[in-house]
């Protein structure tokens, strides 16, 4: 039992691992052919039929590329920072539920690596630890352009932390839970937590475009200013990384926003599904749909970037400190009139 | 298997904040203290207390070191530009660490290690339980606290504030 219960994990992990790899993978290719679509051109299409092993290439460009580091700088550092992007990037996934629980040769699989009672904070400390990797390497690289980018991300990260944090303690008393499993449970079917939410939802996205560093908010590398900011230094495979992760926590995002507040695996209309497929199939089907969902948050934020242009400075920060904070308060306050008065009726 | 690894960590903070003393320059002193707070975030975890430990995590590791990281960063601080202290401050910070060594053998002695506190509900850390226990029997300290935070953070801002004829 306890030895069946490793192995499913282990699975689960590798799985899970692997996905979001692809998924990053191909988010590079679908962005460029989403640029090209956006500004009416055709976008790579020489690698592979209409460009799908250009993703391959460009990993085998990354990797056999030279690899420079710094005279100044300091090594270990200048390596930790990609490599703690990239960490942080990828640990957020353990919490969320891909699907409901499926019965596969007799035992009942949850389609999620851990359910801890503290999920949604869980993520949230993933996500404030990914600054890290940012601050860590563009002050290592000894530039001033790097450093001027890691600070930017420290100041962009803390500020649109506070937002975040107030739209999911609206969320909060909606699902009366921190666990992501049974937040989703309770969104059966189409009573999805954006219904009653849309404000919150709209900030909690606001803040996860400026938390991945997305256009219009990614002045952490704004090329007109600061030359390629934080990652100014760096080559090869350790800006590949940079680079990945920022997908990575895309599709992260995507998948935790459908899951607070798009109800995750729950369609209408899935009782009847189930019904029809079995245990093992209509649970699956959830997943693609929960997968479905998340293609379309990535394909949003790849709109966003390719539409919107980029914020300045002072904009952004009067954004965050004076619109969002304010209205996710109020947000808070909303929320608790009402569910007092729902109550009492 | 608990008390070893309780060990191992124990050992595993003692060094990192070794460390942050330690080490010369400012920004490796501010990641070393980043490491010394992770492990306490496992400290709490190994007593199972999952909301502490993760509020530990976002509040010191996910957000008042990334300020320390901050400033430091923006001062850049090395060996060449780092201000020469005064006799003075050194000799106040020595009283300081006196005084702070001497309440915690202090408090050491106070200890019964032949009777120790058992935790009497297992799984009091839980959000649920400690929600409960901090709005109904804590709830003056609790709301006493935040107004605390409050005023602190107003202090700060009005501090900061610029005079506004110097502009």
């Amino acid at each position: 039992m306890e030895l069946a219960l490793i192995i499913e994990k282990f699975i689960l992990i590798t799985v899970v691992f692997a996905l979001s790899l692809v998924v990053a993978m191909y988010s590079t290719l679908a962005e460029r052919k989403i640029a090209a679509f956006l500004q009416d051109r055709v976008g790579p299409n020489r690698a592979g039929p209409g460009g799908m092993f250009q993703p391959l290439a460009d990993g085998a460009k990354m990797f056999f590329k030279e690899e420079i580091i710094p005279e100044q700088a300091s090594k270990f550092l200048f390596i930790a920072g990609p490599s703690l992007a990239i960490l942080t990037a990828c640990t957020g996934s353990a919490v969320i539920p891909w699907g409901d629980a499926i019965a596969v040769a007799g035992r009942i699989v949850d389609l999620q690596v851990t359910d801890i009672n503290v999920g949604i904070l869980y993520i949230f400390g993933v996500v404030s630890l990914g600054v890290y990797g940012v601050m860590i390497g563009g002050w290592a690289s000894n530039n001033k352009f790097s450093l001027m980018g890691a600070i930017r991300a420290a100041s962009q990260n803390i500020s649109y932390e506070i937002p975040m944090g107030l739209s999911i303690i609206a969320l909060l008393l909606v699902t009366n839970t921190l666990s992501l499993k049974e937040i989703t449970a309770q969104q059966h079917g189409w009573h999805w937590n954006v219904l009653y939410q849309p404000l919150g939802f709209l900030l909690f996205m606001i803040c996860s475009f400026a938390e991945t560093n997305r256009t219009p908010f990614d002045l952490p590398e704004c090329e007109t200013e600061l030359v390629g900011g934080y990652h100014t230094e760096y080559s090869s495979m350790k800006l590949g990384f940079y680079l990945f992760a920022e997908y990575i926590n895309m599709f992260i995002s995507s998948a935790v926003m459908a899951t607070l507040y798009f109800g995750g695996y729950n369609y209408p209309g899935m009782d009847w599904v189930n019904n029809l497929l079995g245990p093992l199939w209509g649970p699956l089907i959830g997943v693609a749909v929960l997968f479905l969902k998340i293609f379309v948050f990535i394909f949003f934020f790849m709109w966003v970037r390719w539409t919107v242009p980029r914020f300045r400075y002072d904009q952004l920060m009067n954004l965050g400190w004076k619109v969002l904070i304010p209205l996710a308060i109020a947000n808070i306050v909303i929320t608790g009139i009402w569910i007092t008065i729902s109550d009492k009726l | 298997m608990n008390i070893s690894l309780f060990y191992l960590v124990a050992f595993l903070s003692i060094f990192f904040s070794l460390l942050v003393i330690f080490s010369k320059n400012p920004v490796h002193s501010i990641l070393y203290l980043i490491i010394t707070f992770f492990t306490f975030t496992i400290h709490y975890i190994l007593l199972n207390a999952q909301f502490l430990a993760i509020v530990n995590f976002i509040v010191y590791m996910g957000a008042i070191l990334v300020l320390f990281l901050f400033v430091l960063m923006l001062l850049n601080l090395n060996k060449d530009s780092e201000p020469l202290k005064s006799n003075l401050l050194k000799i106040i910070g020595v009283i300081g660490g006196m005084c702070l060594l001497v309440t915690l053998v202090g408090s050491t002695k106070a200890l019964h290690l032949s009777n120790p506190v058992v935790l009497q509900t297992q799984n009091l850390g839980l959000v649920k339980n400690l929600g409960k226990v901090l709005f109904s029997e804590f709830l003056l300290p609790f709301e006493v606290s935040s107004i605390l935070l409050l005023s602190a953070m107003v202090g700060a801002v009005l501090l900061a504030k610029r005079e506004p004829n110097n502009v």
